[in-house]
């Protein structure tokens, strides 16, 4: 059914250098989220703080009512089974193949019978397109391929929440739409939560439910991701729609005198924004929204164009 | 500026404060179901399979080196009648545990370094925490009980090649007797200077193996940090194993009176 994540006040740094600081906001259970950012914005290092690999120097993550920052290692590797995580080259364990790498999770927590185990395992295999693979050694395959293997391992311990670390990184557009669109019909088959990190835009404007930014070490904006893509605010208009002019630089910050030279500039308008990606049986998925829906109740005219289908940035349809 | 050549200075305490905690989650490890069976035996016919031709190869010239060198000194003391005894204390004490610290660190801690930092930086060992799964009790607890298994084999091993390469040296070269050289052997060695030759083995086994296990989990910053990690290890690993031996012969020579020739 999903579980929501809720995280208070986060504040994370190597050494001297502050990651991000004072982060908080509530994944809702059973939606699509996506968190974007610049690179080297700490994505992955807030993806990896959500499980409690890092620990943070403040502020509480909680899960079902366990603070993963605080709680007892024994707790944690508990909240853990709950959590599915594809990491960003699929973290697949080289000494083993395919198939065993899908069943390891099995095999370790569950005292079910190799049949068993088979038919999930094959199941899952089935579910990412990888049938007929199961003997390959992760060394032997393509990374799209070690990338659906990983969601496979992920997936195989029905999990609550599915985090994704860049699941379209070194990927090619024809792999991240169907990536995508898997992703989209995993959601309406397991209604888990789902927080994805990455900062391709037309994944972040047509897959998710919410949106997050991170920018300039703390969280600029989260919200259904109408919101944002109906946002005036620069930081968010700038990166969600991949324009030059704003206040991100080519590293990190532009300074005042760039800033001030742009501030002539006329803003290019909004992009109109694209339909959301639905399941490929067309049914609709328990926590998907009517296109539009959330500008109609805020009072927001979505720029003109919007949710039409034949739009030229939408993928996967 | 002080905050910083203070932070410089205590750094090594750091990494050995880092190192303790370590082994003693690997001992905690130890104890705890379920045990990981084939691993351990996986990793045990790895590391036997790395290191037996090589400690072989060494426990050879080893074994001769000591043989011509106690050979040569005896002989002017005109003690002959006792090279043997004083050979195979040579090679039981000191010798065979250092053949195979040696073999263990270089050739099995390597391995074990460059294996574990390698999935530390593929996030195979993330995946698996993810996964609810503790790579301490996992992937090292077995490796360290393999490495003391293997260590303690192989410090057989090195004494019987030894022993038996400095009976060929002593006999073929130096023109020993060789009813004298086997005849000795009991004259001045007895049977703790085994016990200590094991326990130095196995105590260098279990600490080779975390060295290398603390140093490839830790490993950071791509392929190159997995090079140097490894590098570490096994430099780490000597430095480490020839102060502990010292401290053990040390102990040992004070607690065991030597036997009366």
């Amino acid at each position: 059914m999903g579980v929501e994540i809720k995280i208070e006040n986060l504040t994370k740094s190597f050494g001297k250098q502050m990651i991000w600081g004072d982060v908080s906001l509530t994944v809702p259970a059973g939606e699509i989220s996506v968190m974007l950012g610049p690179s080297g914005t700490g994505k992955s290092v807030l993806l990896k703080t959500i499980i409690g690999l890092l620990k943070p120097d403040s502020g509480a993550v909680i899960i079902e009512g366990t603070d993963l920052a605080s709680c007892r290692e024994k707790e944690l590797y508990e909240i853990r089974k709950l959590f599915g995580v594809l990491f960003q080259d699929g973290a697949m364990f080289g000494s083993m193949n395919l198939y065993d790498n899908v069943a390891f999770p099995l095999r370790e927590h569950t005292r079910k019978s190799e049949s068993e185990v088979r038919e999930v395992v094959m199941e899952k295999m089935d579910l990412v397109g990888l049938l007929g693979a199961e003997d390959k050694l992760p060394g032997e395959i393509s990374g799209g391929m070690r990338k659906r293997a990983g969601l496979a391992r992920a997936l195989v311990l029905d999990p609550e929440i599915v985090l994704f670390d860049e699941p379209d990184s070194g990927l090619d557009p024809v792999r991240t739409a169907f990536l995508n669109q898997l992703i989209i019909d995993l959601n309406a088959q397991i209604d888990a939560t789902f927080l994805i990190v990455t900062h391709d835009i037309n994944t972040a404007r047509t897959v998710p439910d919410n949106i997050g930014l991170l920018y300039h070490r703390h969280l600029a904006m989260f919200g259904p991701r109408e919101m944002l893509l109906s946002s005036e605010e620069p930081v968010v208009r700038q990166f969600l729609n991949a324009q030059r002019v704003g206040p991100i630089g080519m590293s990190e910050e532009k300074d005042a005198d760039e800033l001030a030279a742009e501030s002539g500039q006329e803003l290019p308008p909004l992009p109109p924004i694209p339909p959301q990606l639905e399941p490929s049986n067309g049914i609709p998925r328990r926590s998907q929204r009517e296109p539009g829906a959330w500008c109609r109740e805020n009072g927001v005219k979505p720029p003109p164009g919007s949710f039409e289908d034949d739009m030229t940035m939408a993928t996967g349809a | 500026m002080s905050s910083l050549t203070s932070s410089r200075v205590l750094a090594p305490l750091g990494a050995a404060g880092g190192l303790f905690a370590f082994a003693l989650d690997v001992l905690r490890g130890l104890f705890r179901r379920p045990f990981q069976l084939r691993e351990f035996l996986q990793q045990a016919w790895f590391i036997a399979s790395v290191t037996i031709i090589p400690t072989a190869l060494v426990a050879i010239p080893f074994g001769a080196v000591i043989a011509l060198q106690v050979g040569g000194l005896i002989k002017q003391f005109g003690a002959q009648s006792f090279t043997g005894s004083a050979s195979v204390l040579a090679v039981i004490q000191q010798a065979a545990p250092i053949g195979t610290a040696l073999l263990i660190a270089g050739a099995g801690g390597s391995a074990i370094a460059a294996d574990l930092g390698a999935r530390k930086i593929r996030e195979e060992l993330d995946a698996m925490m993810v996964l609810g799964i503790d790579p301490i009790q996992r992937l090292v607890v077995p490796r360290v009980l393999a490495c003391i298994l293997v260590a303690v084999f192989l410090n057989g091993l090195v004494s019987v090649v030894g022993v038996s390469g400095g009976y060929v040296f002593n006999v073929i070269l130096q023109d020993g007797t060789p009813g004298a050289y086997i005849a000795s052997f009991t004259a001045l060695a007895q049977l703790p200077d085994l016990y200590v030759g094991l326990l130095k083995a196995a105590v260098f086994g279990l600490l080779a193996a975390i060295v290398a296990s603390y140093k490839g989990m830790n490993a950071g910053g791509g392929p190159k940090g997995v090079g140097d990690a490894v590098n570490e290890s096994v430099v780490i690993t000597f430095l480490l194993l020839f102060v502990v031996n010292f401290v053990m012969s040390t102990i040992y020579l004070q607690l065991v009176p030597p036997k009366a020739g």
